[in-house]
């Protein structure tokens, strides 16, 4: 396979994770589209770092892997806050201050 | 021939189960295809000759994520469906549609057509863990220690925060001192 390829398939994986960030109004929904996304750009940098023999590409897939890990920490932490304070895990709740 | 086939099978595999999980209303289908899906991942992983990365995608995620998502599901009524409505839904398909691709043109673009010298080459007769190894403890020792001061930090503060109000362990009390505590909190939502 070709670079091209996993690329295509990178960008298609970003785009399911981008129309999931933009369409859902479930919080836990908005989560897992942010997890899609960077999921998708791990196997752009893994394949990049094959096709150019560079070790680089899976060092920040590393480095990538673990910001997800502490995003998943704190926002459900968050998510577990709100979901106390106003009972639902609806993102159009969070408008309070409408203009 | 062989990476052509698996390729183009977990290519259609990935994008399957990610599609039910952008798509679906069910929290709990989202979840176990999402989990499905980064199983699916490592294999191109496998593929890339980027074995530790796949191994690491496996136990993180699919270990340690999932399994933190599923223990927060538990706090909140998850399956509950949340009325989404989007006042012009095609606009915003087409609209996310294109901004995700022009961020994808625009990180592909420098690398096509250009002259990339690599700076930390493979080494194929050391085999990936160990390259992987090697790279991670020397050149980039700072950014790997500062990962793992964010991960405490971040484990810290999703404790604190998802653990607010837990002070009281239910089962602990008998059954009139939960009645009296819930009339309590009933009558304080209510001012």
């Amino acid at each position: 396979m070709s670079l091209n390829a996993y690329l295509i398939l990178s960008a298609i994986l970003f785009l399911l994770g981008m129309v999931g960030v933009i369409r859902r109004k479930n919080l836990l929904m908005l989560f897992f589209s942010t997890e899609i996304m960077l999921n998708a750009v791990n196997v752009a940098l893994a394949a990049i770092s094959k096709f150019y023999g560079d070790l680089t590409g899976q060092m920040f897939a590393f480095f990538i892997i673990a910001i997800a890990a502490s995003e998943v920490a704190v926002g459900l932490g968050l998510l577990i806050l709100l979901y106390k304070k106003r009972g639902t895990i609806d993102l159009d709740n969070l408008q309070s201050m409408k203009g | 021939m062989f990476e052509i086939v698996a390729f183009y099978l977990f290519s259609i595999l990935t994008i399957v189960m990610f599609g039910i999980t952008v798509f679906t209303n069910n929290s709990l289908y989202a979840l176990s295809s999402l989990a499905a899906g980064m199983i699916f991942i490592s294999a191109f992983f496998f593929l890339l000759d980027a074995d530790f990365l796949g191994a690491v995608q496996i136990v993180v995620y699919t270990g340690a994520v999932m399994a933190l998502y599923a223990f927060g599901m538990m706090f909140f009524d998850a399956l509950s469906v949340v009325k989404e409505r989007i006042n012009n839904p095609k606009l915003m398909f087409l609209l996310s549609g294109i901004s995700a691709l022009v961020i994808v043109l625009i990180f592909v673009a420098p690398i096509v057509n250009s002259n990339i010298e690599a700076q930390y080459p493979v080494h194929p007769e050391w085999g990936n863990a160990q390259d992987v190894g090697v790279v991670l403890f020397t050149k980039y020792l700072i950014p790997f220690e500062v990962a793992a001061v964010m991960l405490l930090v971040a484990m810290i503060g999703g404790i604190i925060l998802a653990g607010k109000k837990m002070d009281i362990s239910y089962s602990e009390l008998t059954e009139e001192e939960i009645d009296a505590l819930e009339s309590q909190t009933l009558k304080k939502d209510n001012k």
